[in-house]
């Protein structure tokens, strides 16, 4: 057997080179995070957000940007026999859970790099909950990535591809999304930001994260099979 | 792997997609360094047949074992061992031919310098050396047969399972592509073809499927 | 299972749910502070619990399914769910009628065993669509064995956010329904909730029983066609049985 860290970075650096070229992805997904803002601001009409809507903004933002990277996991592998390939080679076959979960948390780090400051530059009055603001897009992006491989490796051999990844993955991030606001609207209160419960919802996505990563790391194998 | 006579050992195999047999009751015995040929109609199962010997589907009954491995049991075992080449290149479009070898080479656990040498080596036969470095987007339907080929044969197999492997490639082509994946030199191949009159001439067995998925000729 | 031992299920079903509600109705004392109106409780949570242990019994069922390959494991887990569905509609339909009765809104969000129940609702909803996105039968019931699973691995977690956000956020206004129950109350409870269970049950025979049928009716038609090739076409999103 090929040792799995040698196929984990040949399958990362395959998905990071092809999105560097190709831009795919990424560019979409900040493109409509930043156009999404605009809806909410004559939606809302706000021109300053605070708390919990500031929160809902944005949550509800990054969540849709994921979806659009989340619906592209796997094109490629479907569309070019990368299946084939890989399931041909003598490899652990959650490796390739593992690599496509890495590479989503990139994209998902790198839009967010983008996406948070111009938020902040729209609508926030102060910006010092930015910070503590980073440990809270982590866990859900953590969330989003073991979660976001799994649905799309379940939709991507199906017929209806596009139409299922937000279906089924709509009510299972709702946890997560009640965890991510949760944190999230201290932090983003006018005046200085407060950590009330900080602590407790970032218990919430740990555990979150961590049960579905195993479970995804356990049935992945399953959606390879023929 | 011990040293087995026969290379792929068939017994009462068959597949079913859904409610329709594709596959059906096929025994068949491919001693080690032979090369069978598979000729059939169109939906007659040569396809299947091969998909099953490369562990990407699985028997719904009977055994199969190859290269000695029990399928599926053991099919983890037997990954790395076997070339395929199927309808599809299996390339990513967005790499360059030489970076999909790469890649190749990685998942088969070879080192890089190994890797690289037998790269060079095999596009110099299949005549790619010069276009390697182009993506496969830009390529035409027979340079990307080229580079399937050598993608097949990279970690040296000792098994190959070649469905039509002559699809897209030229004259020229065909022939180069005799080095890497032809008759002889002890390789093992199961073939899938649409002409009989070639495939019997390289061929030490021919298995004739009809359209239900049945031998109907088992000829050597 | 036999007819006869369907029969005797069923019968027992009946007599213990009617058993069960005249309990609760004539019996089990008034509310002190909801009056009659909290009579739906005896039918909305047990719908709610059954519903809610089906759903994760057919996840258990998808880990079987997984761990042999066995078909049958599939058409358990797949009407599993499927009757938690239906129990699901009735649970949410009971639910806001005792909304409506006791808050005056069809609808209360700070009810969050209501709220998260419509979640888990909303996401095995679309079990059907994608097992009827997915051809091939072996591979069906694969997939759906990893919707299972996820999804039942899912349910508690979400019952756990939910109820977190609505204490942290809202401090609890209404106390919990089950919380402490006079005795006679907590019996009439139980035994619809030993009704509503064995209800599930009898349904799920039933269901099981037709699904074999319709196998067996299916690998007929099959051996009658001479060619091999003429079988039924199509998709199908309910799982066939082989005879057990």
């Amino acid at each position: 057997m090929t040792p799995s860290r040698t196929a984990f970075a040949a399958l990362l650096g395959k998905d990071l080179r092809t999105e560097i070229r190709t831009m795919r992805s990424l560019p979409a997904m900040v493109l409509f995070a930043i156009t999404t803002f605009i809806i909410f601001r004559y939606g809302l009409d706000r021109t300053t957000l605070s708390g919990s809507l500031a929160g809902g903004v944005l949550w509800t933002t990054l969540l849709f940007a994921a979806i659009l990277g989340i619906n592209r996991v796997f094109v490629s592998e479907q569309e070019e026999g990368g299946f084939d390939a890989f399931r041909l080679a003598p490899v652990d076959r959650t490796v390739l859970f593992t690599a496509k979960a890495a590479a989503l948390f990139i994209y998902l780090s790198v839009l967010e790099l983008i996406v948070v400051p111009t938020f902040a530059v729209f609508f926030l009055p102060q910006w010092s909950g930015l910070l503590p603001l980073i440990l809270v897009l982590v866990g859900a992006n953590l969330g989003f990535a073991a979660l976001g491989t799994l649905i799309s490796s379940m939709a991507v051999n199906s017929r209806a591809r596009d139409l299922l990844v937000p279906l089924l993955l709509l009510p299972l991030v709702v946890p997560l999304m009640i965890a991510a606001t949760g944190a999230s609207a201290p932090l983003l209160e006018a005046g200085a930001p407060s950590y009330e419960e900080f602590g407790t919802w970032l218990l919430v996505m740990g555990l979150y994260d961590g049960i579905f990563c195993l479970v995804g790391y356990a049935v992945f194998e399953f959606l390879l099979e023929d | 792997m011990t040293e087995v006579e026969n290379a792929v050992v068939l017994r009462g195999l068959g597949r079913d997609y859904g409610d329709l047999p594709a596959l059906q009751d096929l025994d068949l015995d491919l001693p080690a360094g032979s090369s069978l040929v598979v000729l059939g109609p169109n939906g007659s199962g040569k396809s299947t047949l091969l998909r099953i010997l490369s562990t990407l589907l699985r028997p719904t009954r009977g055994e199969a074992t190859v290269l000695g491995y029990e399928l599926p049991k053991e099919s983890w075992k037997l990954r790395g061992q076997i070339g395929y080449l199927g309808h599809e290149p299996l390339l990513y479009q967005d790499l360059t031919g030489r970076e999909n070898l790469e890649l190749q080479g990685k998942l088969h656990g070879l080192s890089v310098e190994e890797a690289n040498h037998r790269i060079d080596m095999d596009l110099e036969v299949m005549e790619m050396s010069r276009r390697a470095d182009r993506r496969v987007n830009e390529y035409s339907a027979g340079m990307r047969q080229r580079i399937a080929i050598c993608r097949a044969v990279l970690h040296r197999p000792k098994l190959l399972l070649l469905d039509e492997p002559d699809s897209n490639l030229d004259p020229e082509g065909r022939e180069l592509a005799r080095s890497l994946i032809g008759p002889g030199e002890g390789r093992t191949r199961v073939l899938v073809s649409h002409e009989p009159e070639r495939a019997r001439a390289e061929a030490d067995a021919v298995l004739t499927l009809d359209r239900n998925g049945r031998a109907v000729e088992l000829a050597s | 299972m036999s007819g006869r031992n369907l029969k005797a299920l069923s019968t027992a079903t009946v007599v213990i749910l009617i058993i069960g509600f005249a309990l609760a109705i004539f019996w089990a004392p008034l509310d002190a502070d909801q009056g009659f109106k909290q009579k739906i409780f005896y039918l909305h949570v047990p719908l709610a619990i059954v519903a809610l242990i089906g759903f994760i019994a057919g996840g258990v069922e998808g880990f079987r399914q997984l761990r042999s390959g066995d078909r049958r494991h599939d058409a358990n887990s797949y009407v599993f769910i499927h009757l938690s569905i239906v129990f699901g509609v009735a649970v949410l339909v009971t639910g806001a009628i005792w909304a409506k009765a006791s808050w005056g809104h069809w609808w209360v969000w700070e009810e969050p065993t209501l709220v998260s129940f419509l979640i888990v609702f909303l996401l095995y909803c679309t079990y059907y669509p994608f097992r009827y996105a997915i051809e091939d039968r072996d591979r069906q019931a694969r997939y759906a064995s990893v919707f299972a699973i996820t999804a039942g691995a899912f349910v508690p977690l979400n019952f756990m956010a939910v109820r977190m956000a609505e204490s942290i956020i809202h401090p609890r206004v209404f106390a919990s329904a089950e919380g402490s129950l006079p005795g006679s109350m907590l019996f009439a409870f139980l035994v619809c909730l030993v009704g509503v269970g064995l209800l599930w049950l009898t349904l799920v025979k039933v269901e099981l029983a037709g699904k074999q049928a319709s196998g067996q009716v299916s690998r007929l038609r099959r051996a009658l066609s001479t060619d091999g090739q003429s079988g039924s076409v199509g998709g199908r999103i309910a799982p066939e049985m082989e005879a057990g």
